[in-house]
């Protein structure tokens, strides 16, 4: 169900509804928005690639987990002799 | 030409730009860049241990960055902070409003934080004097309920609202220092940059947008999912978002090409993401979801690699649902929240 109730609906806040104020902020946001430098999508995805290559040894869901390192798993009790 | 129909011209203008700009980048796609790299084997997971306590459905948890304690809000009234090895309650917490619906533990690990249909976001002192866990701050300024609260540090908080805004907070003078103003619909969950200077929101304009904390400004929106934005979080080099949304799907933003790279769908899956975190490497998405499963993803290749399911360990009744699912940073722990 998750918060339906709470929701705001989307209204319609086009620039043909809203204010002239509301209108001048949302081309501000755009042209801001507008101007930030791109990479390409090659480089970024082999640099996320990389990424997970360098930590995939440090991803205990990877590599799993050694049960003497594990501190959720139930070890065995030692009893002192 | 008035100057409204200007307005309107130049932003249609300018969100051709941006989609050209975005085009223009598009020399390949994240698909054939992993063309050549295998799937991971399947992922299994195990139930190693319960927190048993809370009476009624927990909304959200949120791990200690020292990956042993958590705290979790439950509409039952309280915030529990549990000790995930001993599973021992470290502190039971009562609350003022029972609706709670976030919760948040300080990077410090001193403090806790939670808010919901109170519109508030209250701040807990968990290493008080006297041993007594108070409510040391009650933010107060959102017109909505508080659906997300994350720390920065000890003395600063950002919050998201139904009241489609974002919020920076001075928790010492407890007021406002920069408010997010740009969603169109209700902010649904947010997550902070690694290196703390930009946050991102998911909203139920369906988008996701970056802020500049220090700023104040967005910096970029994304859209694409076809509903609300339910989840977010960021990739953990913080260069990548992640977004989870009631359209069935997952998404993976690239911050620096501004754009989509990929879409983690299956036809079989119909029903909302409620929550998702990255693991450690990046590699995997878990992302949970309203029909209480938690799916594991490639996140390279976009497939399904694994499936925790509450069904399979716990009797079901009607109504219970899963909710957070949180990989802590530096450790395998998935915690899962459910009514039970």
């Amino acid at each position: 169900f998750k918060h339906s109730c709470l929701k705001v609906e989307m209204s319609s806040k086009t620039l043909s509804s809203g204010s002239i104020a509301q209108a001048r902020r949302t081309v501000q946001q755009l042209r801001r928005e507008a101007r930030i430098e791109r990479i390409k999508v090659s480089k970024a995805s082999s640099d996320l690639m990389r990424y997970c290559g360098e930590h995939a040894k440090n991803d205990p869901l990877l590599m799993g987990i050694p049960t003497s390192e594990n501190p959720f798993k139930d070890k065995k009790p030692c009893t002192v002799l | 030409m008035g100057e409204m129909e200007q307005l309107r011209k130049e932003a249609e203008s300018l969100k051709d730009q941006i989609t050209a700009a975005r085009k223009a980048v598009q020399d390949s796609t994240l698909q054939e860049a992993a063309a050549g790299i295998t799937v991971v084997g399947r992922i299994q997971m195990k139930t190693r241990k319960t927190l048993r306590g809370h009476l009624a459905k927990i909304y959200a948890m949120h791990w200690s960055t020292d990956s042993k304690l958590c705290v979790s809000a439950s509409q039952d009234g309280k915030l529990i902070v549990w000790d995930s090895v001993t599973t021992n309650k470290v502190n039971a917490i009562p609350l003022k409003s029972s609706w709670v619906m976030t919760c948040a533990y300080a990077p410090s690990g001193n403090l806790v934080a939670c808010g919901g249909l109170d519109n508030m976001c209250s701040i807990y002192n968990l290493k008080g004097k006297d041993g007594n866990v108070k409510v040391m701050r009650e933010l107060a300024a959102h017109t909505g309920y508080l659906s997300c609260c994350r720390f920065i540090s000890d003395t600063e908080i950002i919050t998201s609202s139904g009241d489609c805004t974002c919020i920076l907070w001075d928790i010492e003078t407890g007021t406002q220092k920069t408010v997010f103003a740009g969603h169109q619909g209700d902010c649904m969950s947010l997550a902070v940059a690694p290196d703390f200077k930009f946050f991102i929101s998911g909203a139920c304009d369906f988008t996701a947008k970056l802020w500049d904390i220090r700023e104040g400004t967005c910096r970029q929106t994304f859209g694409g999912h076809e509903s609300d934005v339910n989840a977010i979080g960021f990739f953990p080099n913080g260069n990548a978002v992640i977004t989870g949304s009631d359209d069935a799907t997952c998404k993976l933003f690239d911050l620096r090409a501004d754009q989509e790279l990929i879409t983690y769908q299956d036809s079989s899956i119909m029903c909302g993401v409620t929550s998702l975190a990255p693991s450690m490497s990046g590699r995997l998405l878990l992302a949970g979801y309203d029909d209480f499963n938690v799916n594991i993803w490639d996140m390279l290749k976009a497939e399904r690699v694994g499936k925790y399911m509450w069904k399979l360990y716990i009797p079901l009744e009607n109504g219970r649902k899963v909710d957070p699912a949180e990989d802590s940073e530096g450790s395998s722990r998935v915690a899962v929240g459910t009514e039970h």
